[in-house]
């Protein structure tokens, strides 16, 4: 008879709590929370938190609980851990987070196996979302804003040359690839193509830059990944004389991310940047993303591509918990996604149905000095653009 | 004539990045010649002087030479309070405990400025004088660079007569030919550790701030340029002024050159000719042969 009651009692146990389970979503986010990420990271993270507190009544009547682990660095080993042992410790429900491609490069193998949604918010590479089939992408791929500017800086810039520096790990060579690719597919010439360290360091850009500089384009494309490398490139594209001596310095919006814009200064006037986000992008949603951000984190703070990555990738996955109702099945939550919409404060986005890559607008900007303070003022913009790279099948995704 | 222009930018380059490594690398070329003494956070120094230098020009409004002043003045004692408190317990210890114990101190260094100023570069503003091009007659080039390359001589003649011409100078050098007999000579080895402790503490901070330029700054400063300033302590050998100086000068000309012409390389070119150098003479290119 007691073992009978003691039975029920745990069967009743049992049920309450996978009735809990059912209102809670578990997200599983890997981010490098320290070391030389620590500033994405928190970009990221303040992205994600944001749009919860921002949303707490679209995400009700369920619960997302964030579980966060720190990858510590690009080099993959350690974000291959984290993502397993969010797998299989914390048994959550959809994957979300990756800073640098290299990580997601290496997570792919166990993605695959976990079978769970998982949502990138930032890595760039194209290829990444063909290495598993449970990657969505709501960042961006370095070919959005390289092709893109190929083609910009032929037909806009009326260039003919270009030297292409960039820094020697998988988003530089992919940035170079969709930039020489569309460049040269209208018309222009790359005459030179410089690696220029690993991701790991900020260089002394001095030799980089004079090499360029000694071979006179007419355009120098320079990709370097987000944080300190923008603030050296700018700082030696000026002490060399390269805009005295006709060279335009362009590039994929790193170079002028928001969070080191202000304390380039008038150094950073005249650069010409494509990108997806500014924080001077002029849409509704971006002016209360803006302010609510300011108002969350201080005056001082502002948003980036990068708080937008994390803040667009929370939104996909409370649409996700909503539409599924908090039953997170891996291949509903791949269907939900596909085709979503979503009024981001980058302007219209979407998720390609095919690819699971982001599709959204690419806006030229250029840097000027407007009321004492660095500006991003849009000198073009082109509507829904998708991955050429997975689009065209070209490059490194063309079929082998 | 253009590959004239062509040469003189890359020597200038070059000659303007190695005078930085000279002047960080030089403090700890003398104390590990001096008591053998493998002190890997050097670049830690390097890193707090240089934080110090652009934190009193941000916070304070300093100008560029008083906060070189200002960083170099605390980052020695701060250096010289470590060295009597810690340093000077291991001195007597194996040559593994003291790596362990100064790389410790590295990552303590990284984490502390890490938690207390955050992550981020500190971007020091040069003054605009200092900033944009100059001509030199045959060609234009960066102002910063040039002024370096000025300062760093006028460093390398002074730390030359400090050396050659002084009391202390005289010293140093005994100490670091026989030390044991310069000990029976009644010289204070352990006060002369000290000072020239602190002082290439000092020189490294001030290495640290005139470099940001170049090299940036941030925590991670304390382990980043760590092997390039080990590498021109063991090219210059150990505890030579001179030949720390034309170590570096060789190394910041070499490195730009062969990232100017072969970027693909990278760096593996400098870590191979070490290693090959290493090879052909162990005591570094400037240093005495072991005896």
């Amino acid at each position: 008879m007691m073992k009978r009651i003691v039975a029920a009692a745990v069967a009743a146990l049992a049920m309450t709590t996978s009735w809990a389970q059912a209102q809670e979503v578990k997200v599983g986010v890997n981010l490098p929370y320290t070391g030389i990420g620590a500033e994405f990271a928190q970009l990221v993270d303040r992205g994600m938190e944001l749009y919860l507190k921002l949303n707490a009544d679209k995400v009700r009547p369920y619960k997302i609980t964030l579980i966060k682990r720190d990858v510590k660095d690009p080099g993959g080993a350690n974000a291959k851990i984290a993502v397993q042992e969010l797998l299989t410790q914390d048994n959550v429900d959809i994957l979300a987070g990756w800073i640098y491609s290299p990580n997601a490069i290496a997570s792919a193998p166990i993605v695959t196996a976990g079978k769970k949604l998982a949502v990138i918010m930032n890595a760039g590479t194209a290829q990444i979302t063909n290495m598993s089939p449970y990657y969505v992408r709501t960042s961006f791929s370095m070919w959005h804003a390289g092709y893109a500017l190929g083609e910009a800086a032929a037909k806009l810039l009326n260039a003919k040359t270009a030297v292409v520096g960039y820094t020697d790990f998988p988003p530089g060579k992919d940035s170079l690839a969709a930039f020489k690719r569309s460049f040269e597919g209208t018309g222009g010439k790359v005459i030179d193509e410089i690696p220029m360290g690993g991701a790991g360091a900020v260089p002394d850009f001095t030799p980089f830059f004079q090499r360029a500089k000694d071979k006179k384009p007419d355009v120098f494309f320079v990709f370097v990944p987000a944080g300190d490398h923008a603030a050296a490139v700018v700082k030696t594209y000026a002490a060399l004389g390269m805009r005295d001596a006709g060279i335009k310095l362009i590039g994929p919006g790193d170079i002028t991310q928001d969070t080191k814009l202000q304390a380039m200064g008038a150094a950073a006037v005249g650069l010409i940047t494509m990108h997806h986000y500014h924080a001077d992008l002029d849409n509704p949603e971006n002016k209360r993303f803006v302010e609510a951000w300011k108002k969350e984190y201080g005056a001082t703070a502002t948003p980036d591509f990068m708080a937008v990555g994390g803040y667009d990738g929370m939104a996909a996955i409370v649409h996700v918990v909503q539409t599924l109702k908090g039953k997170i099945g891996t291949e509903q939550a791949l269907e939900a996604l596909k085709g979503w919409k979503f009024a981001s404060p980058r302007g219209p986005i979407s998720i390609d149905p095919v690819t699971r890559d982001i599709v959204m607008n690419e806006y030229l900007s250029e840097a000027v000095m407007k009321d004492g303070r660095v500006f991003q003022k849009v000198i073009g913009k082109i509507d829904g653009v998708k991955d050429a790279c997975k689009e065209q099948k070209i490059g490194p995704c063309a079929p082998k | 004539m253009i590959f004239g222009i062509d040469i003189a930018s890359m020597l200038l380059g070059g000659v303007a990045a190695g005078m930085v490594l000279f002047i960080v690398s030089v403090g700890l070329s003398v104390t590990m010649g001096l008591m053998g003494f493998v002190n890997l956070a050097h670049g830690g120094f390097a890193m707090l002087g240089g934080y110090a230098i652009a934190l009193a020009m941000k916070h304070w409004g300093l100008g560029f030479v008083p906060a070189l002043v200002f960083g170099f003045v605390v980052t020695a004692a701060a250096s010289a309070m470590l060295e009597r408190l810690l340093y000077a317990r291991l001195y007597r210890a194996s040559e593994l405990d003291q790596v362990l114990f100064t790389i410790g101190l590295v990552f303590m260094m990284i984490a502390s400025v890490t938690l207390l100023i955050g992550p981020e570069n500190q971007p020091l503003a040069l003054p605009t004088m200092l900033q944009g091009q100059i001509n030199l007659g045959i060609t234009q080039y960066r102002t910063y660079s040039v002024v370096l390359i000025v300062v760093g001589i006028v460093i390398v003649g002074g730390l030359w007569l400090g050396f050659e011409r002084t009391q202390i100078g005289a010293q140093i050098r005994a100490a670091v030919d026989n030390r044991r007999m310069a000990e029976s000579l009644g010289i204070n080895i352990a006060r002369l550790f000290t000072i020239t402790f602190a002082f290439g503490s000092g020189m490294a901070a001030l290495g640290g701030g005139l470099g940001a330029e170049f090299l940036g700054l941030d925590p991670q400063y304390a382990l980043k340029y760590l092997v390039y300033f080990l590498i021109v302590v063991a090219v210059g050998g150990l505890g030579r002024v001179t030949g720390v100086f034309y170590a570096a000068l060789l190394i910041g000309v070499l490195d730009f050159v062969l990232k100017k012409y072969v970027p693909q390389g990278g760096t593996a070119f400098i870590y191979a000719l070490t290693i090959l150098l290493l090879l052909w003479r162990p005591q570094g290119l400037f240093g005495a042969k072991a005896t």
